[in-house]
């Protein structure tokens, strides 16, 4: 991927930054142009607001992803959720700091900064969310795995580093 | 708009066919359609190739007239048209050829669809292939076609208390259904323990929940109706057409485990053929992964929402049951070269509806379904055909 192409998401993978419908007061991320809330769409042209979510969530369905996607081999396995915020949009993204084993619908994590994957030894580093496990929110809260022994969940080099 | 026909079909053998190119799978199929349908290339008047991802694949855009070229009709000047929806390509390329003889302005088309997965590494091709997703928003931050469907299947079995053996089924009966078929990539028959045991590629999903990457090629003719009663025995109809487009993303659905461009693209079909899911006798769905069959299912009519698990394992969609789903043995066990799925799945309806289905034939069908499904659902395509004689 160009350098250009990732650069200029920044905003959204770096700091959620979504938008609102100024209409009828629907978030989205990322975000949209028109609303497609809004009955009328041509109501909400030029009155997105930027908005930015607060990256509080909870898990609304996840996988133990084995088979990577390119740029994640060194990671697998890892969990990959959909997050569905406080504020509504619903994220994709995976899950760090939990044993996957322990993970479960309704888990709620909170969005965390972290190096995503590498384009290779010399190539451009992408960084932007995941999600991490809110603590004393679960009636059984998983046991969080040591950072130093967890390379198998989130074990991209440098990963903490960037967080 | 007037009544469009299905007058030949043909399919070369799906799986890993290292020694044959993209072009001569694609000829192979057409000529066998053209055959079938007892007409010449010069009574052809335009072609509809559905294909996904040829750039990335084979290093080859542009493909459409390179079909029509090796199919001898470079000569003629035909319009030639690739057509791409994902994994959906090859339905949404029977639907422009569908348009296009039903307004009249061609007579006879030829609808192909083909792929060649197999010239790439399966670690490229799973890259291509996530590619149907949203790259952005999905892929970017890990996501796989896989892994989204195993985000359905958790959240499936989370509401509606599906069991990882009812999922599993699906493999299981398409394995079964497959190995009657002598063009399918997998003949092999597996058992639910081997499903179950395989090795995990997104969990709640394994090896064997996932279809393969295949090669391979469908094509069909159509033709205006009238030509396709006077020139068949058993002709047949195509009574319903239909396209249904949803988020790109799976996140931005409603529900994660309800695909609504199929239950929007089935309701028109229905309403189209003045058809019920009742009236169905066979139906080709889309099985890329098992947990899709199960929701299909439901999304189309043919089982109510949840309850897609207990239905499949009690053998309700196997043959004998009230609808055989896939009898070619889906996705799953004939195999997936993707643009080429949603063509495949017509031509096994039309063996089905012509009773030609020999081992396979599901007795006494006279309608069938087919629905092509892209990436996670963003894109449905739903036909419906009747034996119209």
């Amino acid at each position: 991927m160009s350098v250009a192409r990732f650069w200029r998401e920044t905003p959204r993978r770096y700091n959620l930054g979504g938008s609102k419908c100024s209409v009828c007061g629907t978030i989205y991320f990322p975000p949209r142009a028109v609303c497609p809330q809004c009955t009328h769409h041509r109501q909400s042209i030029e009155k997105m607001l930027p908005f930015q979510l607060s990256g509080e969530g909870e898990v609304l369905s996840y996988t133990i992803v084995h088979e990577a996607a390119e740029g994640f081999e060194m990671q697998v396995p890892y969990a990959l959720a959909l997050v569905k915020t406080v504020e509504g949009p619903v994220l994709t993204g995976q899950v760090v700091d939990i044993d996957p084993a322990t993970l479960r619908i309704g888990q709620r994590v909170h969005a965390t900064f972290r190096k995503l994957r590498e384009e290779g030894k010399a190539g451009v580093i992408h960084y932007g969310y995941k999600f991490a496990p809110v603590e004393d929110a679960d009636p059984r809260p998983p046991p969080r795995t040591p950072a130093a022994t967890a390379p198998a969940t989130d074990g991209a080099p440098g990963d903490r580093a960037a967080a | 708009m007037r009544e469009v026909g299905i007058l030949g079909v043909g399919q070369t053998k799906f799986g890993e066919l290292w020694d044959r190119s993209f072009r001569e799978i694609g000829i192979e199929a057409g000529l066998e359609a053209l055959v079938d349908a007892k007409l010449s290339s010069a009574d052809l008047e335009a072609l509809y190739l559905g294909n996904m991802a040829s750039g990335t694949l084979i290093s080859q855009e542009h493909i459409a007239p390179l079909i029509l070229d090796y199919a001898g009709l470079a000569g003629r000047h035909l319009p030639s048209m690739r057509v791409e929806g994902g994994g959906a390509s090859g339905a949404l390329a029977l639907h422009q050829g569908y348009l296009a003889v039903a307004s009249g302005l061609y007579d006879y088309v030829v609808v192909g669809g083909a792929e060649k997965l197999t010239d790439v590494p399966d670690a490229t091709a799973t890259q291509i292939t996530a590619s149907t997703a949203d790259h952005e928003w999905e892929v970017v931050f890990g996501a796989t076609l896989p892994a989204l469907w195993g985000l359905i299947a958790r959240r499936h079995m989370h509401d509606y208390g599906t069991t990882r053996e009812q999922i599993g089924q699906v493999a299981v009966q398409d394995h079964e259904h497959g190995s009657k078929n002598p063009l399918a990539h997998y003949r092999n028959k597996i058992s639910l323990a081997q499903v179950l045991d395989a090795g995990p590629i997104a969990e709640p999903l394994g090896v064997l929940d996932c279809a393969p990457f295949s090669d391979g090629a469908a094509a069909v003719v159509l033709g205006p109706m009238e030509e396709a009663r006077r020139r068949s025995e058993t002709p047949i109809r195509i009574a319903a057409s239909q396209v249904a487009c949803d988020s790109m993303a799976l996140q931005h659905r409603a529900d994660p485990t309800t695909l609504e461009s199929t239950s929007s693209a089935a309701r028109r079909a229905f309403q189209q053929a003045r058809r019920a899911p009742k009236d169905v006798q066979v139906a080709e769905i889309h099985d890329a992964y098992t947990i899709a069959a199960l929701v299909s299912l439901e999304d189309l009519g043919f089982v109510e929402k949840g309850k897609s698990g207990p239905a499949f394992a009690a053998g309700e969609f196997a043959h004998g049951g009230r609808v055989t789903v896939n009898p070619s043995g889906g996705l799953k066990a004939q195999g997936r070269p993707f643009g080429a799925v949603g063509v495949a799945q017509v031509v096994e309806l039309v063996r089905q509806l012509r009773g030609e289905a020999k081992e396979r034939q599901v007795p006494n069908a006279t309608v069938g379904l087919a629905q092509d499904v892209g990436g996670t659902g963003a894109t449905s395509v739903v036909h419906l055909l009747e034996r119209a004689n």
